[in-house]
């Protein structure tokens, strides 16, 4: 096993370079920054699932969905989750987002590859066509507007910076989890699922559970974006649930490099760093995200992350090919 | 490893850092008045964007972007029509660019999402074209400093079923896109409609975004005696071609986009004969449209669209405001309540404000023709105005009072009691 040691001081440092330098940028950098951060953990929950265990779920938007309408509806109709019940609602909805993963699992899972993608999206376009149709709870496509955040320990979150704090400190406790997670043994028999299922199987693992609770467990960190999403946007709407959301998830989660974890939040910043901010710039800004990701799907396949260990095997070609050719003349 | 992270992270944070410093400019001497403008364009709605910029630009250009004395510095932003985005670009706006106004968002969804932002950060929004009828109806109060310089997805179809209704039409099936937009044109027919005798026999709700309408045309009923059709984007350009391929004869009544000029240039003869009603038609026979639509023609090359007047004439009333307070900029209460208070003469005809910050204006019931119009040479499909009623307020005939003790119009109000 390689040693991970410096990976993870790296990240620790460029998670603490991010907390001091984000802050004293301007405000719509802040911004872009949240939105960045809560995209991230859908993402590397996508990614528990995708690089991890091996199943390419185009329903993931789905669990932003269900925890960020459950957090606009309790916050507009019912003033709930604007003090400490905030926290309440950050586990209502992780658990809103398990339970529908716990629910869509049993008949997903059940599927592999091409099948799990099409039923994880059918599944998923359900929660949007919910979105879209029930009026009278969702706002139809209008979507529900929450225009406060919440207000504890005296922090108020309507403070830009106070409220990237807060969503920086999710962030890195998710990523904590899911790196507990899959560096646990339970994660590794799920690599081995991703690698051979018929020889885990063979060896008495129960596949289908192991993969019903990794989904689960995509579904709630999911949820947990969801309630973030809603007070970063202060909208939802049926257009944060659709295909495209998912898709874009999919594509952020390859960018960076899938079985990273982290490589999805660089893809989440990469493309909305392109899409919001570059777009802010010039208008020919969609040319730029298609050029990135044809170019990493062309010549970086292990994504965004694999960048370090490219330039490292390119050096060892270099030195072995300058090897052979100073032993070239001994030769003959 | 470990170096090549921190150094690549670190450079690129520097990087991100002095493209911002950089981008820092220096205080105007001149009394500048800066104007957000949030528009698609990118993506399906595209089209709509550059019209609806086309129309601003155009009278920017006109004045010279001075406003009374005060320089336009006109600062625009790709919505992507979305929601979130326009949310987001809106705040960019207001926080780093420092706009006195913001002015656009497409559809209902952009309106009822940009609105709040407006509140919140103490900035004027101008909605020239996302029509959601409740911003200036039941949910008002909540956005003071918003006003409409363009229409309620209702007001046009409740003098349209009045004339449907005059026309001799009983019985009339609704088929429509399936959000908001389409229940509020919908409703706003149906409710005058039914008031004056007719009938809402049936209503189809064909998703937003349909292109293939096999599934929806044959169940139309055959008793009908026209239908009424809301039709947006490229929906628009393929239902008309549909329902008359099929072998359909009666009349088709469009709602206000089913029908306008950024979808019938690009539509074939089956439009012919069609009707549909707004506040604009690129054919109005008046000096001031037959200059503007020249005038427009000749700089983007094609006919201007009720998306490109609105926003030309959002301009003229911002223009307007600023004349008052010779360029200063008064505040933003200050500003709606100047703004609120004019009366115009647009392109459109003639435009007041109604107490709740709506436009109240003529409306035109136009008939598709094909025709030389304004001196061009080809024969072209123009929305022919047929009948004019004007100073239509977003009440209609009902009185505020009563017509707000109604709820919203949406896919169950007004109830269908004909639908079989």
């Amino acid at each position: 096993m390689t040693n991970t040691r410096p990976k993870v001081i790296a990240v620790v440092v460029a998670l603490a370079a991010v907390a001091l330098i984000v802050p004293h940028t301007n405000s719509f950098v802040i911004l872009l920054a949240t939105r960045a951060l809560v995209f991230s953990i859908l993402v590397m929950s996508l990614d528990l699932l995708l690089g991890f265990t091996g199943l390419a779920s185009l329903g993931q938007a789905a669990y932003l969905g269900v925890g960020a309408y459950l957090t606009a509806i309790l916050a507009t109709r019912y003033h709930f989750g604007l003090g400490y019940d905030f926290w309440l609602v950050v586990l209502l909805g992780m658990l809103a987002g398990a339970a529908l993963a716990a629910i869509f699992g049993l008949f997903a899972i059940r599927a592999s590859g091409v099948y799990f993608l099409m039923i994880t999206l059918a599944l998923g376009q359900c929660v949007w066509g919910l979105a879209y149709r029930w009026n009278s709870l969702t706002g139809g496509d209008n979507g529900i507007n929450v225009s406060r955040r919440p207000n504890f320990f005296g922090i108020d979150l309507a403070n830009r910076i106070a409220f990237f704090y807060l969503v920086l400190f999710f962030f890195s406790a998710s990523l904590l989890l899911m790196y507990i997670f899959v560096r646990s043994p339970f994660g590794r028999s799920l690599v081995g699922i991703r690698e051979r299922e018929l020889r885990m199987k063979i060896l008495g693992y129960n596949t289908w559970l192991h993969k019903y609770i990794a989904f689960v467990i995509a579904g709630a960190f999911g949820g947990l974006a969801g309630v973030l999403w809603i007070y970063t946007a202060g909208i939802v709407s049926p257009d944060n649930v659709v295909l495209t959301t998912s898709v874009d998830a999919l594509l952020m989660a390859v960018l960076g490099g899938a079985g990273t974890l982290i490589g999805g939040a660089i893809g989440a910043g990469v493309v909305i760093f392109i899409r919001e901010y570059l777009s802010t710039l010039v208008h020919w800004w969609q040319y730029v995200l298609g050029g990135v990701y044809v170019l990493v799907i062309l010549y970086l396949p292990g994504g965004l992350m694999s960048i370090p260990e490219r330039i490292r095997q390119w050096q060892t070609a270099q030195s072995k090919s300058s090897v052979t050719e100073a032993l070239a003349p001994v030769r003959n | 490893m470990r170096n090549n992270i921190v150094a690549r992270l670190g450079a690129v944070l520097i990087g991100i850092c002095l493209a911002f410093g950089a981008g820092l400019a220096p205080a105007a001497a001149q009394e500048e008045l800066r104007i957000g403008f949030i528009a698609p364009t990118t993506g399906p709605f595209a089209q709509v964007g550059a019209d609806m910029l086309n129309g601003f630009n155009m009278y920017l250009e006109k004045v010279n972007s001075d406003f009374g004395g005060a320089k336009v510095k006109l600062i625009v932003e790709d919505s992507q029509a979305k929601p979130d985005l326009a949310v987001t670009k809106a705040r960019k706006l207001i926080l780093e660019d420092h706009v006195q106004m913001f002015v656009g968002g497409v559809l209902a969804s952009e309106g009822y999402a940009l609105a709040p932002v407006s509140t919140e950060l103490k900035t004027v929004y101008i909605s020239s074209i996302a029509a959601a009828d409740d911003l200036t109806q039941r949910q008002l109060g909540n956005y003071p400093l918003f006003i409409r310089t363009g229409w309620t997805s209702s007001q046009p179809n409740h003098p349209y079923g009045q004339w449907a209704c005059d026309q001799g039409y009983k019985k009339v099936v609704a088929i429509a896109a399936d959000y908001a937009f389409g229940y509020e044109q919908v409703g706003g027919f149906q409710k005058a409609f039914e008031d004056c005798g007719g009938k809402i026999i049936q209503k189809i709700w064909p998703p937003l975004g349909t292109k293939d309408f096999g599934p929806y045309i044959p169940t139309i009923k055959a008793d009908a005696d026209a239908v009424f059709s809301l039709m947006v984007g490229p929906m628009a350009l393929q239902f008309p071609k549909q329902i008359r391929d099929s072998g359909y004869t009666k009349p088709i009544l469009g709602g206000g986009t089913s029908y306008d000029e950024a979808a019938l240039p690009f539509m074939g003869d089956e439009a012919i004969g069609d009707f549909s009603a707004l506040q604009y038609s690129a054919a109005l026979q008046t000096p001031e449209n037959e200059a503007f639509v020249k005038a427009f023609r000749a700089k983007y090359g094609k006919v201007p669209s009720y998306f490109s007047e609105s926003n030309y004439t959002t301009a003229m009333m911002i223009e307007d405001v600023m004349k008052q307070t010779h360029g200063k900029w008064p505040g933003a209460g200050e500003f709606i309540a100047k703004m609120a208070a004019l009366k115009v003469n647009a392109v459109r005809g003639p435009v007041s404000f109604d107490e709740m910050r709506n436009p109240v204006q003529n409306i035109y019931i136009k008939k598709v023709e094909k025709t030389k119009l304004f001196g061009y040479d080809k024969p072209e499909l123009w929305n022919i105005v047929i009948k004019t009623y004007p100073n239509v307020g977003q009440f209609w005939t009902y009185g505020k009072d009563t017509f707000l003790k109604q709820p919203v119009y949406s896919r169950d109000f007004p109830p269908c009691k004909y639908c079989e």
